[in-house]
């Protein structure tokens, strides 16, 4: 049992524990935020020090290698960028800071165990740590929407459990074990048709994992949380929850159920095309902005899901990137583009105190550079250059093309045209409208380093996109 | 001996779906938090008849000990239950849903190859559960730390949704 491959999960817990304890005895509160921020440099360190190795520990329940790694890394850079961006909010819940930054540790910590372990178990309490965290934030403020979200969440979140328990169930029951490697080893022959209750397990599986990362149709929580929830909760639902969600996914479906890639496969395909166009379509109604990104966030899981029905093939001529490895990439891409969408949607809507999209108007004038982030940010949502959002989808489609899957491609195409209606349809209200006052809208020096950090990381991997896709590559190579 | 397990399953079987049909059937909400607890207790007995014996303490602790004490608290705190659980428009498309999903996992497990073990362990549990749970190398410590970490969460986020503003 080595303990020091367990050093970066251990680090954030006790992060968590001392930003509480400093909680009871700081009167400054502005200072739990910094030390929860510059604490986050530990465990990506011991991340860091970690890289390269490949082992396993407790019995093989965790492991340690670049795919869990690099989605450690990945979620440790969320919830600094997360905290930043609510130092701008927090005052609407000054008493509770301590316990804000705290919940989001902890959540930090139950995705990062979602992306290394492989064992039924594991991930399932992982999985919970992670909801649990999430519940009690998307209910934080304590205002009706925000409880109502809070509730909706909590019970909807259960249900999934109850079905994702369920799958699980099913696939012990006929492995007669809960690792996943030993369960690759024992799916019995004959594919699903002979075995019904392999082919349940594997659709409550889909189900459960849907619910994280909002594939219709199990995504109806996601409008209502998303618009009651604190703002920066709502970008980290968005991203980090969704990340870890397919991180789980992709280590699930590969490792346990590999040899049935070619039915799964075709599941997620169809879940795909329908999840994209279903969010894509009604987002063109709504008027809220974070309903909208809610709508739009259902849209790119659809995108995102392409990367699992392009299940990877070790063919040396494929054009492009594997199938996971353009997901991993996407998701990279995604989170700083609705990461930075977010940030600025956060000191926007400080100042108007309103999330429609019409009170937007004239925003340009009343604050010209967040209102150039969102504009970047929106480019990038819809995937024209020179951002992160193109480079990715070229990416995806690519892997999806090589796979064969022409028609998904297509519908997918389809969808970019229709996405681009409506976050445009953002950028000529901030534009074109009439600005409603003439006051500036403030914003601190947190929320505007955070927000730099994510455009500038969507133009860096719009122009530059090989060093990270060739992480994503190595990342994902673990996978037969 | 075989058959006497055989008709004490039939019958806490019988009993366990009874129950839970009444727990969502019943109009007063206090009467099928009551079935619930004889819902647990029976599950209980599965689990006794299975030679199961720490699961079956852990559940009339755990479920009939806290889980129905804490269900029956919060009816009596809340107000209007006299009223009992309202009638939904989407009754008979829950019903049929709920039929559909019995048929087809009545169909699987019927039509699947289950492991099965042949003869009935009798030794006590509770051991090799600790052995299980606690053992470094072979055992379940991962997730038993792991739901350390998420008592803490569930404590500090009760205690925040508690609390005034």
């Amino acid at each position: 049992m080595n303990l020091y491959l367990l050093a970066p999960e251990i680090s954030l817990c006790a992060l968590a524990i001392v930003v509480i304890l400093l909680d009871l005895f700081i009167g400054r509160k502005w200072i739990l935020g910094v030390v929860a921020v510059a604490g986050l440099i530990v465990p990506a360190a011991f991340t860091l020090a970690l890289w390269g190795v490949n082992e396993t520990s407790f019995n093989g329940m965790l492991v340690v290698d670049q795919f869990s790694l690099f989605f450690k890394l990945f979620f440790l850079v969320i919830a600094a960028l997360v905290i930043l961006s609510s130092t701008d909010y927090s005052f609407k819940f000054s008493a509770f800071r301590g316990e804000y930054y705290a919940l989001v540790l902890l959540s930090a910590m139950g995705m990062m165990l979602m992306a290394s372990t492989r064992e039924l178990i594991s991930i399932y309490i992982a999985v919970e740590l992670t909801g649990i965290s999430l519940y009690v934030l998307a209910g934080f403020l304590k205002d009706p929407k925000s409880s109502e979200a809070g509730l909706k969440y909590l019970l909807l979140g259960a249900v999934a459990s109850a079905v994702l328990l369920y799958g699980m169930a099913m696939v012990f029951g006929l492995s007669g074990t809960t690792h996943l490697n030993e369960i690759a080893a024992s799916i019995p022959a004959g594919g699903l048709l002979a075995n019904p209750a392999l082919l349940m397990g594997i659709v409550l599986l889909v189900a459960g994992f849907g619910f994280k990362i909002a594939a219709v149709p199990f995504q109806m929580w996601v409008p209502d949380v998303y618009e009651g929830a604190p703002t920066p909760i709502t970008a980290y639902l968005s991203v980090a929850s969704k990340a870890a969600g397919f991180a789980v996914i992709l280590r699930v479906f590969y490792e346990a159920l590999g040899p049935l890639s070619l039915d799964w496969g075709i599941i997620f395909a169809v879940l795909a095309a329908i999840t994209m166009t279903l969010g894509n379509v009604v987002a063109i109604a709504q008027t809220n902005i974070k309903r909208m990104l809610a709508y739009s966030s259902i849209a790119h899981a659809g995108y995102l899901m392409m990367g699992l029905a392009a299940v990877s093939t070790l063919d040396p001529g494929a054009l492009g990137p594997s199938g996971p490895g353009a997901l991993v990439f996407f998701l990279a891409a995604y989170a700083l583009t609705n990461l930075g969408a977010f940030i600025a949607i956060i000191a926007i809507s400080n100042k108007i105190d309103s999330d429609e999209i019409s009170d937007y108007s004239g925003m340009a004038r009343r604050a010209p550079i967040l209102s150039l982030a969102l504009l970047f940010c929106l480019i990038s949502l819809i995937g024209i250059p020179p951002t992160a959002g193109f480079i990715a989808k070229i990416y995806i489609f690519t892997a999806a093309v090589d796979y064969g899957l022409i028609w998904l491609v297509i519908i997918a195409v389809i969808n970019t045209v229709i996405s681009a209606y409506y976050y445009l349809r953002v950028a000529r209200v901030m534009y074109l409208g009439t600005p409603l006052s003439e006051e500036r809208v403030p914003s601190s020096w947190a929320l505007r380093a955070a927000l730099a950090f994510a455009c500038l990381g969507v133009l860096f991997l719009g122009l530059y996109p090989w060093a990270l896709l060739r992480i994503a590559e190595t990342a994902v190579s673990i996978f037969p | 001996m075989e058959t006497g397990i055989a008709i004490s399953f039939w019958i806490l079987a019988a009993v366990t779906i009874a129950s839970a049909l009444a727990v969502v059937l019943f109009r007063n909400i206090f009467h099928a938090a009551l079935f619930l607890v004889l819902c647990f207790f029976t599950i209980a007995g599965i689990f006794v008849i299975l030679s199961a014996d720490f699961l079956a303490a852990a559940q009339v602790l755990i479920y009939v000990g806290a889980i129905a004490v804490l269900i029956i608290f919060a009816i009596m705190l809340t107000r209007e239950t006299q009223r009992g659980s309202p009638s939904g428009r989407l009754r008979l498309p829950a019903l049929m849903v709920g039929l559909l999903f019995l048929a087809t996992m009545v169909f699987i497990v019927v039509s699947t190859d289950w492991q099965v073990i042949t003869e009935i362990p009798d030794q006590p549990t509770t051991s090799a559960i600790a052995q299980a749970l606690f053992s470094g190398e072979e055992g379940f410590v991962l997730p038993f730390e792991i739901a350390a970490a998420l008592l803490l969460a569930a404590i500090i986020g009760a205690i925040v949704l508690v609390r005034e503003r």
